[in-house]
């Protein structure tokens, strides 16, 4: 017993370690990496300039994370983000094209209200999902795996395949300014649906609901909860997440297509995972995923100043830091109970 | 473990000895795709003509052989309640640094060799997976979405790969030797039965004999079943575990193998992309996605479908844009069936008609 004590408090070195290790893993690995930067190639990766590239360039996959996370915490999982995405900036790229006038300028006040329908269209695929799996009973990997096909098919019939671009300029130019000359419009409202979603998860019952029915559904159903509508919720919200993460791709491309983006759909599972999200459901913080997706910004950035390192490098260092920040987990969190595949 | 299940089997046959051969069949799964894969057919035939031409058929035929085995593979892991989505990276990985190996040392021989040498790669790979997901007890789908990544690094970063336009004359020559040649009377179009065709068939048995008559195939139902269960009754699950996928890394890098000789050129990214349609077609079949539950027929026909969709809806008249939304439809209705179906099986009422299913 003694033994094990002693085992134990050497094993928790910190008591704020040992309170959310996996977040600290992440922390140390992003400071590592900073370090292995400014010791190797110093002045070209701090730079304000850099630093504000990589903060416009992650909220379109970070976006999507979010709401992948949302649907893992609840033991699913949302593999239609990259679909709902385009559907979503195709549609507003015709919306952006029809309003568009012969001089390329369209009116201010369309933009947000582009936004607003962006948003709705998200919401409206994500209740599909949410239908799919509530109602039908699919399992949620195989309901979004093929409502994701679905939507990039609708995509290619619309477009045959090609880009939709010739919408005027200004829409790219208002996403991709800096406010203050500073801060990235996209990381703006990156932060603003990461504090929602926070809100969302951690101040709210639909939150704890949502970590019940990730931990057992069973439960959850018999404490009365009304799992239906909360599935719907939830994949909704990704909707949403994916709908904006497509508005920003709209922009950072300054054209939709139907296969943009098409890696982000397991690289936001990657990340979702990384950020310590239990792919079983019920565990999981929105602080993780947002550390994972400024681990995983950071490699790739940092590995593109060294010309020399081929950049195809960068999958194979995401595979092996989410295995190895996994067989971290399983060395440290050995001795709880741990139940794996649930029903 | 077989000798109990056939006894139950027994048991059960006389309760329902009333049954009907219909009845029977109405409960199947397969049947319902088998159904749905017939109207198809039928509906592509009227419109066209050209379904049940000799050449089409052959085409088809030759289309199920690189999904056909990539689903064997799929098919094994969802069954032990895991999910691979690492399977085109594997392939394509061991596939590729065979082809370029042999074209190094200027290789002259017969296929055998680099067959040989992919299936070696592949345990390789595989065995690496079963590390991870029997040993560690890892969940399957990350450590197979970690090494997916892993293996595209290595084959693009390490081993730089390009497009290789040149295959050793071996596997050219066994590629685009045929067994047969179907002629369309009409068109006077043909069509070569490659000899992998012979590759495919002979996986399909093997692994038919091995989850129907050892205990090791028994082991994976029963691991997809329930685990703990599976490890009270005696079974070795993480060697059971490691070993499968050994297997399927062997079973994919042999399709990767086959890919290559059949289009006469190593393209190191275009498998890549295929996990998804795969994994559907499997389930589609009537495989729970939850494990334990499924049969290899049912996989087949899910796999069949899937591309029959992906080939012959230009005979349809329908054009090429609109493949995703038909494929990403029969997903959705075709398990949208079969999770009602389960859902029925599953309420309180039908109780009687679950056991029956079971046995």
């Amino acid at each position: 017993m003694m033994e094990q004590k002693i085992k134990q408090s050497v094993f928790r070195f910190g008591n704020l370690y040992a309170k959310d290790r996996h977040l600290w893993r992440l922390i140390f690995f992003i400071v590592g990496w900073m370090i292995f930067m400014a010791i190797t190639r110093f002045d070209k990766f701090y730079t304000l300039l850099n630093f504000q590239t990589m903060a416009a360039q992650f909220p379109e996959f970070g976006l999507m994370s979010l709401g992948v996370m949302l649907c893992m915490i609840t033991g699913g999982i949302d593999l239609s983000v990259v679909g709902t995405a385009n559907l979503t900036s195709i549609l507003m790229a015709y919306l952006l094209i029809s309003r568009t006038n012969s001089a390329g300028a369209i009116p201010g006040h369309l933009i947000p209200l582009v936004f607003l329908f962006a948003l709705c269209i998200g919401a409206v695929l994500g209740i599909f999902n949410g239908l799919l799996i509530s109602k039908m009973h699919i399992p949620p990997i195989l309901a979004t795996l093929g409502s994701g096909e679905l939507f990039t098919g609708i995509c290619m019939a619309m477009t045959n395949g090609n880009a939709v671009s010739k919408f005027s300029r200004r829409y790219a130019q208002t996403i991709n300014n800096r406010v203050f000359d500073l801060i990235p419009v996209q990381l703006i409202f990156f932060i603003i649906m990461a504090l929602i979603i926070w809100f969302f998860l951690s101040r709210t019952v639909f939150g704890t609901k949502l970590y019940m029915l990730g931990t057992s559904a069973t439960a959850a159903k018999f404490s009365g909860l009304k799992i239906d509508t909360l599935l719907i919720k939830t994949y909704m919200i990704s909707g949403i997440c994916a709908a904006f993460g497509g508005m920003i791709m709209l922009a950072n491309y300054n054209s939709a297509r139907a296969d943009y983006g098409t890696v982000y759909t397991l690289q936001c599972v990657l990340i979702v995972v990384l950020g310590g999200v239990s792919p079983t459901g019920g565990k999981g913080k929105i602080s993780g995923v947002v550390l994972a997706i400024i681990l995983l910004r950071m490699l790739e950035t940092g590995l593109n100043r060294f010309p020399a390192i081929s950049s195809y490098y960068i999958s194979l260092i995401w595979g092996s830091v989410l295995i190895l920040v996994m067989v971290l987990n399983y060395f440290t969190e050995n001795n709880k109970s741990r139940r794996r595949h649930p029903r | 473990m077989k000798r109990r299940s056939f006894r139950i089997c027994c048991r059960r046959r006389s309760v329902v000895e009333t049954k009907t051969l219909f009845q029977k069949i109405k409960h199947r799964n397969e049947s319902y795709i088998f159904v749905v894969l017939l109207a198809l057919c039928l509906l592509i035939e009227i419109r066209s003509g050209q379904f049940f031409s000799p050449n089409n058929l052959v085409d088809i035929a030759s289309a199920l052989i690189v999904p056909g085995l990539f689903a064997i593979g799929a098919f094994l892991v969802i069954v032990s309640g895991g999910i691979d989505v690492s399977f085109p990276a594997l392939a394509s990985l061991s596939v590729y640094a065979t082809t370029k190996f042999l074209l190094n040392i200027d290789y002259q021989g017969g296929v055998w060799l680099p067959i040989l040498i992919a299936l070696a790669i592949g345990a390789l790979l595989g065995a690496f997976n079963g590390l991870f997901i029997g040993y560690f007890k890892l969940p399957a789908l990350i450590v197979t979405l970690g090494s997916s990544s892993v293996f595209k690094g290595i084959m693009q970063g390490a081993l730089n790969s390009k497009q290789l336009t040149v295959i050793p004359p071996g596997m050219r020559q066994w590629g685009t030797s045929a067994l047969f040649i179907a002629r369309n009377p009409v068109s006077g179009l043909t069509s070569r039965m490659p000899f992998a065709f012979l590759a495919f068939l002979a996986v399909l048995v093997l692994v038919h004999v091995m989850l129907r008559y050892t205990m090791f195939g028994r082991g994976i139902y029963a691991i997809g079943g329930s685990e703990v269960s599976a490890h009270r009754a005696g079974f070795n699950v993480i060697r059971t575990k490691f070993i499968m996928y050994v297997m399927v890394g062997m079973i994919a890098s042999l399709a990767g193998v086959i890919r290559v000789c059949m289009m006469q050129q190593a393209h190191p990214t275009n498998m890549l992309g295929m996990e998804m349609n795969i994994i559907a077609g499997v389930v589609l079949g009537g495989t729970a996605i939850v494990g334990g539950r499924g049969t290899l027929l049912g996989c087949m026909l899910g796999t069949l479908l899937i591309v029959i969709v992906e080939n012959s809806l230009i005979l349809l008249g329908v054009p090429t844009s609109w493949k995703s939304v038909f494929t990403g439809a029969l997903i959705i209705i075709g398990t949208g069936v079969s999770a009602y179906q389960v859902a029925l099986a599953n309420s309180p009422r039908r109780t009687k008609t679950k056991i029956w299913k079971a046995a």
